[in-house]
């Protein structure tokens, strides 16, 4: 069968099992959307921006654990597209961007709509592609998808000519499987490993699981589970990594790092085991490298030997999957008996008493803490929840607990503003049946509110979550602790009326002021199962995330609301963000 | 630490680029960088000189092994090896000097590959260090034009 590069990329995405794409016409692609147009088993979702399109793909991703797919012209269109790719490409989210390019007989003249894709790429991509021969198109689609979802997964590019989607040849079908000399993403656990990783984890008598995001994106949340059960070990997660392990189990010291609880940090302080399952050691993890985890024989799990040993020397390291590696680490403990560890769960208890995440409550006041509390409450728990990027995102994570995996969705990684509403539309196509919610701030919302035209065009029902406080509440926090309270730049003047704003896209808006409304409010918004409601919920302008680490300070240093004084950061600190 | 880190790679456009990138990307140093096409046309064999500490070139090593196109990393420096560079330099000959340099070319066993009335243009192949030492024994005001390959080398050993 003849067909041109634009039908046999559209053929190619359909025999990948592609249902939705995010994307945006132009020039470029005229022929790819002509094709696109005459497909009915793929839904093209066209967006407001690129950025939104490569956002929404990533939430589908990130929803459905399948490859997100977005397609964007050349030139701008590219360009839009990079900061949504950068961001999957730090969270590891596996998804295919197609982007078109101008004809080959004019590359590298400074055409109209013409950027070197491939270049400014190539840092934010695990893999890309030009192509520029029709013959070579078919090969390269199943090259980009098994790239994309095998191994770490991440983004991966395909950037094609406009003549190559023009020119015709005759089709001979979509390759079944591809092999690559120079990729081999299956990884043996090695044997050896896992017995030294016994001897340490049978004599641990302070041991703590550290589960990250690769417990997610490895799909490994009951092997985590069994192993941690198994074990009787305290579990504390990483930002990217919550919902891998229930939040609301005794076993779950909540999450660690930067804003973390006081017993997770102080866990992974005294700890003399610490099995690090899926996680890279990020820097907001570690604190101070100086002063992590002075006693702990460390055990590493990552699909990524570049991970191991790039901030943290291990004492050892088990490469592979997540999956395979908890099961071969179950398995071997079978017959073994673990160290007594009352002690160290007394002591634990202990720190838990401190209750780390109290706040104090105002009278008149909207804490932005009791929200989500709310929003919990409301959702028993079960919602999808999408946030963007700054204060309202760490409150999620610390009052929401996330009983299961792929239901919190936040740019961990980069920490890319703009992301959360994008990605709740994503999520929401890929898990309709589920309530999406987007917690965010109104500065990170005016970074991509021109969504709300696209969830209203595609019936994407979410509610959107907006923490007003009027400043950029993060840059706030940090001027008032570690910039004498200058507040450059980060209050928010001349707020658009978002109740009229949503109205005005076709959605329900409701204004929050007083603390008596809110939880009806919640509730109404839920009850709206078909429409997108956008809450402007005013919240305590001043209020702070804690507990906090501040840069440059270890685990045991970390300061608590209300209680520690905000005074000191050191140089070395400041330095770091 | 000096490493000299030898890329088998796919042949493909932009591969080189891919490394070169890596290398800036992440504040890695190049001291020098050689590639061209093996016996086997679809493949590149790319010699790298680092300079940095155990932990960074084993950052480098498995940062190389993550690109899609590497097909193998081996460090040269952990195993017995040869190493290699290619040096031409022009220098300018008059009566005066032309009996001392042509002593040197004569030690480092150098060969004259071009000449015109006041000038040599002069080949060395050697280990860096060998040039390195040629090139401090010519008087530099003499000297014209250095052109070095960069270094390339193999293991000693068979590998794949």
């Amino acid at each position: 069968m003849k067909l041109n590069g634009a039908q046999i990329l559209i053929n190619s995405l359909k025999s990948e099992g592609i249902k939705h794409i995010f994307g945006y016409p132009g020039g470029a692609v005229l022929h790819i959307y002509d094709a696109l147009n005459a497909c009915n088993e793929i839904k093209h979702i066209l967006v407001r921006h690129e950025q939104g399109a490569v956002h929404a793909a990533d939430g589908y991703a990130r929803a459905s654990g399948k490859c997100g797919v977005a397609l964007v012209t050349s030139g701008p269109g590219l360009t839009n597209a990079v900061t949504g790719i950068a961001t999957a490409y730090m969270d590891s989210i596996p998804m295919v961007i197609v982007s078109g390019q101008v004809s080959s007989a004019v590359i590298g003249n400074d055409a109209f709509q013409e950027v070197d894709a491939v270049g400014i790429t190539r840092s934010c991509v695990k893999h890309n592609f030009l192509v520029t021969d029709i013959n070579d198109l078919a090969n390269v689609v199943k090259k980009a998808f098994y790239i994309a979802t095998t191994g770490r997964p991440g983004p991966v590019l395909i950037d094609i000519t406009k003549d190559t989607t023009i020119a015709e040849t005759e089709f001979i079908g979509y390759p079944e499987s591809i092999d690559m000399r120079s990729y081999q993403p299956e990884i043996k656990i090695e044997a050896n490993k896992i017995t030294k990783a016994i001897a340490l984890i049978v004599q641990a008598k302070k041991p703590i699981i550290y589960s990250g995001g690769g417990s997610v994106i490895g799909n490994a949340d009951k092997t985590l589970s069994i192993f941690t059960r198994h074990t009787g070990f305290p579990i504390t997660q990483t930002l990217m990594g919550l919902g891998a392990y229930p939040a609301s189990d005794k076993q779950s010291l909540g999450m660690l790092g930067m804003h973390g609880t006081y017993e997770a940090n102080m866990a992974m302080h005294d700890s003399d085991c610490i099995i690090a399952v899926g996680a890279r050691f990020d820097d907001r993890i570690t604190g101070n490298l100086d002063k992590f985890c002075p006693y702990a024989k460390i055990i590493h799990i990552d699909i990524d030997p570049s991970s191991v040993g790039k901030n943290v020397s291990v004492d050892v390291s088990i490469i592979g999957q997540v999956n395979d590696a908890l099961s071969a680490l179950i398995q071997a403990l079978k017959d073994k008996q673990l160290a007594d560890i009352t002690q160290w769960w007394a002591q634990i208890e202990t720190w838990r008493g401190v209750d780390s995440l109290a706040y104090q409550t105002k009278t008149g006041v909207i804490k932005p803490q009791s929200v989500i509390e709310a929003l919990y409450e409301v959702t028993k728990g079960e919602s999808i929840v999408t946030s963007d990027v700054g204060q309202h995102q760490m409150w999620v994570a610390q009052y929401y607990p996330f009983d299961k995996p792929r239901r919190w969705i936040n740019s961990g990684g980069l920490g890319t503003m703009g992301f959360g509403l994008p990605a709740a539309m994503g999520a929401k196509l890929a898990a309709p049946e589920m309530d999406v919610a987007c917690v965010t701030g109104e500065g990170s919302i005016q970074m991509m509110l021109q969504e709300l035209s696209t969830m209203l065009q595609y019936n994407t029902p979410v509610k959107i979550i907006n923490l007003n406080n009027g400043y950029l509440g993060m840059v706030r926090q940090w001027q008032e602790f570690f910039y004498d309270k200058r507040y450059s730049m980060s209050y928010m003047d001349a707020l658009p009326d978002f109740v009229k704003l949503a109205k005005s896209y076709g959605h329900i808006g409701i204004k929050v002021e007083k603390e008596l409304d809110l939880k009806p409010a919640l509730v109404e918004a839920f009850k709206q199962k078909n429409r997108t409601v956008f809450l402007d919920i005013l919240t305590d302008s001043t209020e702070n995330v804690f507990p906090m680490i501040p840069s440059g300070a270890g685990h045991h240093e970390m300061l608590l609301a209300g209680r520690d004084n905000m005074a000191s950061i050191n140089d070395k600190g400041l330095n770091l963000v | 630490m000096r490493y000299i880190i030898s890329v088998l790679l796919e042949n493909e456009a932009g591969a080189l680029s891919r490394v070169a990138g890596l290398f800036s990307a992440r504040g890695f140093n190049i001291e020098s960088l050689t590639v061209a096409a093996t016996n086997d046309s679809t493949l590149s064999r790319m010699t790298i000189v680092s300079i940095g500490d155990d932990n960074i070139i084993e950052q480098i090593v498995k940062q190389l092994n993550k690109l899609i196109d590497v097909v193998t990393v081996t460090d040269l420096t952990a195993t017995e090896h040869i190493e290699r560079e290619l040096l031409l330099v022009k220098v300018d000959v008059n009566q005066q000097t032309q009996a001392d340099i042509d002593k040197q070319i004569d030690i480092f066993s150098c060969k004259i590959v071009d000449l015109s009335e006041d000038t040599y243009t002069i080949e060395l192949a050697g280990k860096s260090q060998k040039i390195n030492d040629f090139l401090a024994s010519l008087d530099v005001s003499k000297i014209l034009e250095v052109s070095r390959t960069g270094v390339t080398g193999v293991c000693m050993k068979i590998t794949s």
